[in-house]
């Protein structure tokens, strides 16, 4: 049992040995460890809501992740939950051959946009039109951070990586894929929705919509979805400090924040 | 449940249901369709289990994988070419150790490398059990989930267009193995928050430790391998003991090979055969052990020379080897060979058992 982090110290009574505050502070399923992310990176911003969310909902014991190839990947030895580790792409179908064997668990998956919507975009359209129930999560850059800084599906133009050098341009690379506003047109998609953690009211937001997410699982509604922005100061070749404003401006005015889709219904103006 | 008759394809899925197989997918593709046919049926019908027409082979795999990981009894399949869309997965499935049964119904014996030699990227092999006909479909099927559970380990089943729709009388009953450790390993949900909660990973990442250690990480998997290559080799031999020519062929191939050896021996022509029953491991020793003192070894399979190199291998110039298969199949290229008639084959090893040329090249 985790002992309360705000526990008041008794001060109306002589201290019977050294006085110092016990109990943890430490977040709900989180092994400490060290890990490989670079300064100024969005995901474990996201990775703390998604634990935290599942602590909340009372689901620690019942929650089975899928884990793609990317960034993220090295973060799972710190995740103290039950964990498939999936190929780059194919997350979705794995979750969706363990949620059909164990109905009463809550699967979710945790991709990046390259694991997501290059190599595994075949995987996570036919999961949501299945509307299977599991929740799929991206951690949407723009860019292939493991590999340092290359063009994913999601890349926005005018964005410069080591592959679109001058910025994406249409002509040349194609357009990026808003796959958040994609899947929610899907029928068997029950609840979609786009958070971005480049500020405190940002990382309540993806907090909020992966809450709504699990529980629109395990209330058996078909396929969940929430895409976090995350930043990638490293990726994207800019000072760490700048990262936050890059994501709000830059990625985040082309992959808007904001609910798409809620109890199978596409939302007109974009929930918050 | 009573002697029926049925198709391979039946058979297999009803051997696995049986073994305790309670989820499957796969993606239709002659001549392995009608095995997920008969899953979608039967599945449908069995408690707590599932079947899924998955979109691609590469989705199916997948979703066997989770399935599997959860401890369920999990199978899915195709044809070589399908199987060669799966071996990603399939290399994957092997260094997470998650068991795990793949039906190749092949178009053939070409797919003999994809099968025994890893097909995927990495260092590996997969078990492989090769049937010769639908009662013994039945009995590797179940074998099959039984070997996965046992080692933690995919086992293919390889068979081809005859097996899966060659009709025969079987009785399909659950057969009883050794009993097997607790799958303790599998994820379930219920170590969340423990601090030993699960990791059923391919790439040697451990929970709470930084890195991987990749030398350790191969050197544990080929030490397994080692083990599974000393426990499980399985052949059969007919008339090899006064033979001077053993003919080795496996899968349906060998039941034709069969009939040729007993036309044969009604001649006078001292004929024997030696047929690997798990194609990995090859059963290498028990071949040179029958191969001993003979003239001559006669290599029979329906491709351009694959099973030839281990047979090679095994008998480590002991005893001439000639190759007496070929390419051989059918216009729509599904693996139904001229090659497959007891008299063509009869006719070249009595041309090998006379020490002459044996015809090479394409069998139509």
């Amino acid at each position: 049992m985790k002992e309360d982090p705000l526990r008041v110290v008794p001060t109306d009574s002589a201290p019977v040995g050294a006085c110092r505050l016990k109990g943890s502070a430490l977040p709900a399923l989180t092994l400490m460890g060290e890990h490989d992310l670079c300064p100024g990176c969005g995901e474990p911003l996201a990775l703390r809501q998604i634990l935290d969310s599942i602590e909340a909902l009372n689901f620690s014991q019942r929650a089975i992740g899928v884990i793609g190839i990317g960034c993220y990947t090295a973060l799972t030895s710190l995740m103290d939950i039950d964990l498939i580790q999936a190929l780059h792409g194919r997350a979705p179908s794995v979750a969706t051959g363990a949620k059909r064997m164990r109905p009463e668990n809550l699967l979710f998956t945790l991709q990046g946009d390259g694991d997501m919507v290059n190599e595994g975009l075949q995987e996570v359209i036919h999961t949501a039109a299945r509307g299977e129930n599991v929740t799929c999560i991206l951690l949407n850059n723009g860019v292939f951070g493991e590999t340092g800084g290359h063009m994913t599906s999601t890349t926005v133009l005018g964005q410069r990586t080591k592959t679109s050098i001058e910025g994406r341009d249409a002509a040349v690379h194609g357009h990026p894929i808003l796959i958040g506003d994609l899947l929610s047109r899907l029928d068997g998609t029950a609840y979609a929705a786009r958070a971005s953690v480049h500020d405190a009211a940002g990382v309540a937001r993806a907090r909020r919509f992966l809450d709504r997410a699990f529980e629109s699982q395990m209330k058996g509604e078909g396929f969940s979805f929430v895409e976090i922005l995350t930043m990638c100061p490293t990726g994207w070749f800019i000072p760490t400090a700048d990262g936050p404003e890059y994501l709000d401006t830059e990625l985040g005015s082309i992959h808007e924040v904001g609910e798409l889709k809620r109890d199978g219904v596409l939302l007109e103006t974009r929930g918050r | 449940m009573t002697r029926r008759l049925m198709e391979g394809s039946e058979a297999i899925a009803e051997a696995a249901i049986a073994a305790g197989c309670r989820f499957f997918a796969g993606y239709p593709m002659t001549p392995f369709t009608e095995v997920l046919e008969h899953f979608a049926k039967r599945l449908a019908e069995t408690e707590n289990s599932a079947c899924i027409n998955a979109e691609s082979e590469i989705e199916a795999i997948g979703q066997a994988w989770g399935a599997a990981a959860t401890g369920a009894r999990s199978a899915t399949g195709s044809t070589g070419q399908g199987l060669s869309l799966m071996q990603e997965s399939m290399s994957e499935i092997t260094r997470a150790e998650i068991p795990i049964v793949i039906f190749n119904m092949a178009r053939g014996q070409g797919d003999y490398f994809q099968a025994t030699r890893g097909g995927g990227h990495g260092d590996y092999r997969h078990i492989v059990l090769a049937p010769a006909n639908v009662a013994e479909a039945v009995e590797l099927t179940q074998l099959a989930f039984h070997l996965a559970d046992r080692w933690r380990h995919p086992v293919v089943i390889y068979g081809d267009y005859f097996l899966a729709h060659t009709a025969e009388a079987v009785d399909i009953e659950r057969i009883e193995f050794d009993a097997l450790p607790d799958k303790d390993w599998a994820v379930d949900g219920s170590l969340g928050g423990s601090g030993k909660s699960r990791n059923l990973n391919p790439i040697g990442m451990t929970k709470g430790s930084k890195g991987i250690d990749p030398n350790g990480f191969w050197q544990a998997l080929s030490e397994k391998e080692d083990r599974i290559a000393a426990a499980e080799r399985r052949y059969e031999v007919v008339d090899v003991e006064d033979a001077e020519l053993i003919i080795v062929a496996f899968g349906s191939l060998a039941r034709f090979a069969r009939a040729a050896i007993r036309d044969l021996r009604s001649e006078g022509l001292k004929v024997g055969l030696f047929r690997p029953i798990s194609l990995w491991p090859f059963p290498s020793e028990a071949l040179a052990d029958a191969a001993r003192g003979k003239t001559r070894i006669a290599c029979l399979e329906q491709n351009a020379g694959q099973m030839v190199e281990d047979v090679r291998l095994a008998i480590l110039g002991a005893a001439p080897v000639v190759s007496i298969g070929g390419i051989s199949t059918d216009a729509a290229g599904f693996g139904i060979g001229a090659l497959f008639d007891s008299e063509l084959i009869a006719d070249r090893v009595r041309a090998a058992y006379e020490g002459r040329a044996v015809p090479r090249g394409v069998v139509a």
